[in-house]
């Protein structure tokens, strides 16, 4: 393998002062072509810096490199310094030998152009080829890029397609250049698991087709075990650690390497799913939802709407007391709708959802995904946890101050707490609030809409365990809407996977989790990413979410299910 | 509270704005309880015109009236107007904009509308309007720049109104049966005091402004009461002979502007939560 790229103690500042704003401390690195260098390391390593300052986009964020050399084997071998080039000889190696893709495809593109032109444009600027030479290369790149019907895909604007599309369109804009390095800074954070597969597989595919090197930036150290073949960890623009991909994930050597592989949360396939609370069938439900249908009306003129988003199609369950009903699926699979349409925040169409009202007059709370969006700034904790009890009735009085103080130790708050504001406290510290919050008027169900997702790896442990200790304290039930496959499995008792706003498959976490039935199940499960992974390539997988919106009066058929075990019901699949 | 007036102490402009607003409210008071050098309505034909000196600091008018008493008063009477017709104008406003961003569809419509028609006027012009339906007076002053400022008001609630609406918390509000009074107060004017209270500041220099210009045309404060516009009005004729009748009233309705702009600008940037978060 020749030499593609050196990086010699690099060190590059922001600011006026920008010796003494160093984000970036002197890191090396060798990369060869056709290799994968990983770097991985949280928000703030300078692990984004790192790598704009190879192509030097650094310098248009305000970034100067203050010291050490890159330098860059060109096509015809000869070495290029980065460090010491002007701007238009880094011109003609953006895009040509290093070329870059972002985290957020929609505002990479520009949105009122078609992806097809947009693609053309790459062309002509880097081969000459004109009008339509040039769109036929990029209906070229496109296909290489696995978008399925490619040919009219090139009218559409990127509105109108989804993130992982957007991502290959981004994807296929790079590879105009047939650059040899590629730059992927965190190209997939912004997907879901099935899609995020998907990119990775292209990725691969890609670089096996065209031999170019490639630098992949992440925070999630388990994704790189499958793409990487090295592996560089960054903390506070240092480099702690840099080996081969296997070495550092089997034997890491730094403490802040083994402390980044403990908190990445652990899929195991349904082998590590909860022991305790066993579904007993008789035993009356706390809440049960029947035949749940939530649509919203799209187009249409005046006073005729031409049709509706199917968000939740008939989705029926129930929960009793003590137990956790995981929805899974991505997003736009309606499980977010279906909590909120639970609480009654979006109108149903049609279905019931019957909650005994036992201890509470309110017994189904919400525990939101943000702990910073759901707390009102300007109130102190006092009066945030007061609010429930007044709206239903309470004084505020001593048993209600006494309430609050029992519920802030639960949930291991200080007392004093109640005399501060939301600002003073961290993420995970105001999603216990919220969930003293919720608990203020003794519910029997929560539902908890990713509550922990918005949390960091080590501080989401910890909210979970939380979660479960109440649980066996106050027999509540809890309905965990989450993405995150590690998570549910820590949680739930029972999954529910939601595709295309039905539940496909629903039944004991164990039997779903180990052995899924429904085909997106399986997809959805085989597309967590894992450590254990190495160099596994997944197959590119291109099936497309079915479009939600209806035509006005649609229904859809009725659901037709099969048992695949005592508590497993999994729904026919429509051959279409 | 005592932050905020801290940061207001070490803006630049900032000072300089509560230094002058400072001033014109003590004036202001001073003129009420006839704290003035003169009795600015005591005529004396003796001392007709005289240019500023020891005993008439900003001289006499063609009465013989003491225009630095005058002013004082002057000041007190356009305070009076400007924040009484700023009050009319932040509850009206306040209230309409709340109610167009929580209800929404039609009732939104309607009621932005309607105060699309009244901005579209120019203030001055509403206000003459609707002082000539009523007739002219410190009570219809009060209430033509309170309804020529409301539509101001209004937008400034409705947009954030509307984005609050769909925070996580006043749904999680209205997960616990919260009622709508509650919501309303505590989850979205609560956190619309920092922009009102801007506006607040800002709006009552076009007050002062607009309040002069309608005294100036006839239509504010009757005489014999002083008040700046008025005051414009008379020196009209006399400003080749006593130019500081002109100035000085000028100069204060000028300074006044200036002081509550400077003060609002600077509110502005300490309530800013991007300024802030950079302070911390």
């Amino acid at each position: 393998m020749t030499k593609l790229l050196s990086v010699r103690d690099l060190r590059v500042g922001f600011g006026n002062d920008s010796k003494a704003n160093e984000v970036v401390k002197g890191v090396s690195f060798d990369l060869a072509s056709g290799e994968t260098l990983a770097i991985v390391g949280e928000s703030g390593s300078g692990k984004s810096v790192t790598a704009l300052s190879i192509n030097r986009l650094v310098d248009f964020g305000g970034g100067r490199i203050t010291g050490g050399s890159i330098v860059l084997t060109r096509a015809d071998g000869t070495a290029f310094d980065v460090t010491g080039s002007k701007e238009a000889a880094l011109r003609q190696i953006r895009g040509r030998d290093v070329g870059m893709i972002f985290q957020e495809p929609m505002t990479s593109l520009n949105p009122v152009h078609t992806i097809g032109d947009q693609i053309a444009e790459a062309v002509r600027l880097n081969s000459g080829l004109r009008s339509d030479a040039a769109r036929k290369a990029a209906l070229d790149v496109l296909d290489r890029v696995r978008i399925p019907d490619a040919k009219s895909r090139m009218d559409y604007y990127p509105h109108q397609l989804s993130g992982g599309m957007r991502q290959r369109v981004m994807i296929a804009m790079a590879l105009v250049a047939s650059p040899r390095l590629l730059i992927a800074d965190e190209p997939t954070t912004a997907l879901d698991v099935t899609v995020q597969a998907q990119i990775l597989a292209l990725l691969a595919e890609l670089r096996a087709e065209t031999g170019m090197a490639m630098i992949f930036i992440t925070h999630d150290i388990g994704l790189v075990a499958g793409i990487a073949d090295r592996i560089m960890v960054m903390q506070h623009g240092v480099v702690v650690e840099q080996d081969e991909t296997s070495n550092v994930l089997d034997n890491p050597q730094h403490e802040y390497t083994q402390h980044l592989l403990r908190a990445v949360p652990h899929f195991a396939s349904g082998n590590a799913v909860r022991t305790d609370g066993e579904r007993v069938p008789a035993r009356e439900p706390v809440v049960k939802v029947d035949d749940l249908v939530v649509r919203f009306p799209v187009g249409g003129g005046w006073l005729k709407p031409k049709g509706a988003i199917h968000a939740v199609d008939g989705v029926s369950f129930d929960l009793v007391a003590g137990e956790t009903l995981a929805i899974v699926g991505e997003s736009g699979s309606g499980k977010s709708t279906t909590a909120r349409a639970i609480l009654g925040l979006v109108d149903k169409q049609r279905g019931d959802i019957a909650a005994t009202t036992g201890r509470s007059k309110r017994p189904i709370q919400m525990v939101f995904q943000d702990p910073f969006a759901s707390l009102n700034p300007r109130l102190d904790v006092e009066a945030l946890m007061a609010e429930p009890a007044i709206a239903n009735g309470q004084k505020h009085d001593k048993a209600l101050r006494e309430r609050m103080a029992f519920l802030l130790d639960k949930v291991g708050l200080p007392e004093d707490a109640l005399k501060r504001y939301p600002h003073q406290f961290s993420g995970g510290q105001r999603q216990r609030l919220c969930i003293a919050r919720a608990l203020m008027l003794n519910p029997d169900v929560v539902v908890l809409d990713e509550a922990v997702s918005a949390l960091d790896v080590s501080v989401q442990a910890k909210v979970l365990d939380l979660l479960i200790d109440l649980q066996h304290e106050f027999r509540l039930a809890y309905l965990f809407i989450s993405h995150d496959m590690a998570v549910v499995e820590r949680i739930a008792h029972r999954v529910a996977v939601m595709y295309a706003g039905q539940i496909v498959e629903i039944g004991d976490a164990k039997a779903v989790l180990a052995s899924p039935q429904h085909s997106y199940t399986k997809r959805l499960i085989a597309a967590v990413p894992a450590i254990e992974r190495r160099k596994q390539h997944f197959a590119v997988d291109v099936t497309q979410v079915p479009s939600l919106v209806r035509p006005a009066g649609y229904e859809p058929p009725d659901a037709r299910w099969r048992e695949a075990g005592s508590d497993h019901r999994v729904r026919h699949e429509d051959t279409p | 509270m005592s932050r905020i007036f801290a940061s207001f102490v070490r803006h630049p402009s900032g000072r300089i704005g509560l230094v002058i607003v400072s001033l014109y409210i003590v004036a202001a008071i001073m003129g009420t309880f006839g704290l003035t050098p003169h009795n600015p309505l005591a005529m004396v034909p003796i001392d007709r015109l005289k240019a500023p000196n020891e005993a008439y600091w900003f001289g006499t008018d063609i009465l013989g009236r003491d225009t630095f008493s005058r002013l004082m008063v002057g000041i007190r009477q356009s305070m009076i107007i400007a924040f009484a017709s700023v009050a009319c104008a932040t509850i009206a406003g306040t209230i309409i904009g709340l109610f167009s961003a929580w209800l929404g569809g039609i009732w939104d419509g309607v009621l932005m509308r309607f105060m699309d028609v009244l901005l579209a006027f120019p203030a001055i012009l509403l206000a003459l309007l609707i002082i000539a339906i009523v007739g002219p007076g410190t009570i219809t002053s009060i209430a033509a720049i309170g309804i020529v400022y409301t539509p101001i008001f209004a937008r400034v609630v409705r947009g954030p109104a509307l984005s609050l609406k769909q925070r996580d918390f006043v749904d999680a509000a209205r997960t616990f049966g919260s009622t709508q009074p509650y919501i309303l107060t505590r989850h979205l004017l609560l956190n619309l005091v920092a922009p009102l209270a801007v506006q607040v500041t800002l709006a009552l220099a076009w007050a002062l402004l607009t309040e002069a210009g309608l005294s100036f045309l006839g239509l504010g404060t009757q005489p014999p009461t002083p008040s700046l516009g008025l005051m414009l009005a008379e020196s009209r004729n006399l400003m080749p002979q006593a130019p500081w009748l002109m100035i000085f009233p000028a100069l204060t309705i000028m300074l006044g502007i200036l002081g509550f702009n400077l003060a609002g600008d600077a509110l502005r940037d300490i309530l800013d939560p991007r300024t802030q978060r950079r302070e911390a």
